[in-house]
């Protein structure tokens, strides 16, 4: 039988590679920074479970870096969405591949 | 591992699995409010009642919304050509993630961690506390990362002056 | 067997006996007995299920009461008799309305995400109910004690704002897009406000919890006046801002422009017949008697009894009275305002309401630090203080608001 704990681990790892999955094999900016969002949500279960059934009893560490990290991921979607609407008003376009001026 | 457990698992992850394998991408921005949805469910079932609120009341509140605006806002024009995505990179992409769940997976199984049992609250109050004591400066900064978003969002976004409209 | 039920008659006689000695409370006592009937290890969710089977039962009814004193109040204001066909004075209006409702025929568009399409309206009301499950109805009458459940009550209310986007954008109709799109603009600009306002009240609490803002709004100043928020000079303005943002979030009007019929035909309900239009309807409702129901929790005292003599009268006919006084505001003010403009609605939620919330809520901060204050004068200066600070802004918000502005000649594109 899994531990509590080792449960909630898989949880948040398969979730991270389930974003990490979006972010490599679509090529929409969109759904890449919804693969980001993912990542980040696993990485909150992660702090949750450790608090949860963590060893160090009477510290809130892990609920207070869920909350700041859930106020960076608004923030950085936030961002992310305006410089995709910035983009697509130059190229016409939201995927990465068209977003290839620059390169060397 | 209960029932609850599993069951609010397997929302997570097929909503999850949906938001990045849909071909529309409305039904993916969907999807990924079911994800956290269920993902506020895992954190009342583990006992972190305000993370929980706050995840829906930003997340499905907020942050869908605004993924939900910004496709409308970035619709391809009518009869482009479609994007032509090789094949290769998806499955390269599909084989690297599943490489990383394995490690993940074999890493966390490998490691002995013992679970503490036994019920663990933390009240508003407490959180309040904490943030305006021990966690003050970065409370501080985060309100300061917040505004700047907004702004850079703002600026970003607006058309520019004298910008034709499209 | 036989000793069992007459043991179980006793006890049924005495709850009974109980809940007539003590009306305010027989709610609570006859949950309790009827709970205790089961086996230990259902009684939680028996208790749940008659929790949510009241809270149904008591909203359902509400509903088609509200549907019927609506159209009778539209009607008496705008000078005609209303609905009065069907039963005596019309007051089966509600029972004809729902069978007509339920016999329609139920279109979904061809084009439409039928699925989707389907799923909005049953989350919609979905959420309206869950805001429901964290207001106190009455003394020890909370559905669920939540330590955090204003937030509660936001996040359900967000999860509507997703819905409403459903419902128009699975409609595969622009009338239905374009109403959805306002709704959620809309919806989510005065959502500051609404929260900002209410964070007044829970600054002062020191509690997210609603049974414990409503405790501290117990007794009476004087003798004779009751504590309740609303009659402080933050707590005034508070109310009102709240109430403004109440009207928006519940899409009725003079903030009705996501259903505005001259211009969007029915907006995100374009599309929707039969059952599910009424879903759409009574999510409506129950949306505004659940915000309604946290004004009245925060700002209006809760439960308690505006005078001390008639503090007999049990808590929750005083939670429901407050209820419809405010639901009969909400059908007067229908029937009085005309709709506000697009771009009358969005300036005055960022720029009049909003900074109007931030220094209310500084008033909040300064009401609370001079409560010390022990001179002679010390309340009317308390007031003076908090009443120039509020309305000196205000002043100028509301003038910068009214400025004539001269709007570009419309030109018009047709489709060639």
């Amino acid at each position: 039988m899994i531990q509590p704990l080792h449960a909630c681990l898989i949880l948040s790892s398969l979730l991270f590679c389930i974003g990490l999955a979006g972010v490599l094999a679509r090529h929409n900016t969109i759904l890449m920074l919804i693969g980001v969002e993912l990542m980040l949500n696993a990485a909150n279960v992660n702090f949750i479970a450790f608090w949860r059934y963590g060893a160090w009893a009477g510290q809130s560490a892990g609920v207070m870096f869920a909350i700041f990290s859930i106020a960076v991921a608004a923030a950085e979607i936030a961002v992310g969405l305006a410089l995709v609407i910035l983009i697509f008003r130059h190229v016409r376009t939201t995927s990465i591949d068209r977003v290839d001026g620059m390169k060397g | 591992m209960s029932i609850s457990f599993i069951i609010i698992s397997m929302i997570i992850l097929l909503g999850a699995a949906a938001a990045v394998s849909f071909s529309n991408l409305i039904h993916c921005a969907l999807s990924l409010a079911v994800a956290m949805v269920g993902l506020a469910m895992l954190y009342l079932h583990l006992g972190a009642e305000f993370v929980g609120f706050t995840q829906v009341l930003v997340y499905v509140g907020a942050v869908s919304i605004v993924v939900l605006f910004a496709i409308l806002l970035t619709r391809p024009a009518p009869f482009s050509p479609g994007v032509h995505v090789p094949w290769h990179g998806r499955v390269t992409g599909i084989l690297v993630a599943g490489l990383v769940a394995g490690m993940l997976v074999g890493a966390v199984l490998g490691t002995p961690l013992t679970s503490h049992v036994g019920q663990r609250v933390i009240t508003v109050k407490q959180i309040g506390m904490e943030l305006m004591t021990t966690y003050a400066a970065p409370l501080e900064i985060v309100g300061l990362l917040l505004t700047a978003a907004l702004m850079g969002a703002v600026i970003l976004a607006a058309p520019e002056n004298g910008e034709k409209k499209p | 067997m036989n000793e069992l039920f007459s043991e179980w008659v006793r006890r049924a006689v005495e709850t009974l006996s109980e809940m007539l000695r003590n009306p305010d409370q027989a709610p609570v006592v006859g949950k309790a007995f009827i709970v205790s009937v089961f086996p230990e290890f259902l009684q939680g969710v028996v208790g749940a299920f008659i929790s949510i089977a009241a809270l149904i039962s008591v909203f359902g009814g509400l509903f088609a009461l509200l549907t019927l004193m609506e159209r009778k109040g539209l009607g008496r204001i705008q000078n005609r008799p209303g609905p009065n066909r069907v039963g005596p004075f019309g007051i089966l209006q509600p029972v004809a309305d729902g069978l007509k409702m339920l016999t329609k025929e139920d279109i979904v568009p061809f084009r439409a995400d039928a699925f989707l399409h389907f799923i909005a309206p049953v989350i919609l009301v979905m959420m309206s109910l869950l805001t429901l499950a964290v207001i106190p109805y009455g003394r020890n009458m909370a559905p669920i004690e939540l330590d955090s459940a204003l937030l509660f009550f936001f996040a359900a209310g967000a999860c509507t704002e997703l819905a409403v986007f459903l419902a128009g954008w699975a409609s595969r109709n622009k009338y239905s897009l374009l109403g959805a799109m306002r709704a959620i603009a809309q919806m989510i600009s005065y959502e500051l406000p609404l929260l900002l306002a209410s964070f007044s009240a829970v600054l002062l609490v020191g509690s997210l919890s609603l049974v414990s803002i409503v405790d501290s709004q117990g007794g009476f100043m004087l003798g004779v006046l009751p504590k309740w928020n609303v009659l402080t000079p933050w707590g005034f303005v508070g109310f009102i801002i709240f109430m403004i943002g109440a009207f928006a979030e519940s899409n009725r009007s003079p903030f009705d422009l996501p259903e505005a019929e001259s211009e969007l035909i029915a907006g995100h309900l374009t599309e929707y017949s039969g059952f599910k239009y009424a879903l759409f309807f009574m999510a409506e409702y129950i949306g505004m008697l659940a915000i309604s129901g946290l004004a009245v929790t925060l700002f209006l005292g809760g439960w308690h009894a505006p005078v001390p003599f008639l503090g007999w009268v049990p808590s929750y006919c005083w939670f429901f009275a407050k209820l419809l006084t405010l639901a009969c505001f909400f059908i007067w003010v229908r029937a009085t305002l005309p709709r506000l403009r697009a771009d009358q609605l969005m300036a005055l939620a960022w720029k009049c309401l909003i900074p109007l919330s931030f220094i209310n809520l500084g008033v909040t901060v300064f009401w609370h630090y001079s409560a010390a204050w022990s001179f002679a004068m010390a309340l009317p200066a308390r007031w003076g203080i908090a009443f120039l600070a509020l309305a000196v802004p205000y002043t100028f918000l509301a003038r910068q608001l009214g400025t004539k502005k001269t709007f570009a000649r419309r030109t018009y594109r047709f489709a060639e």
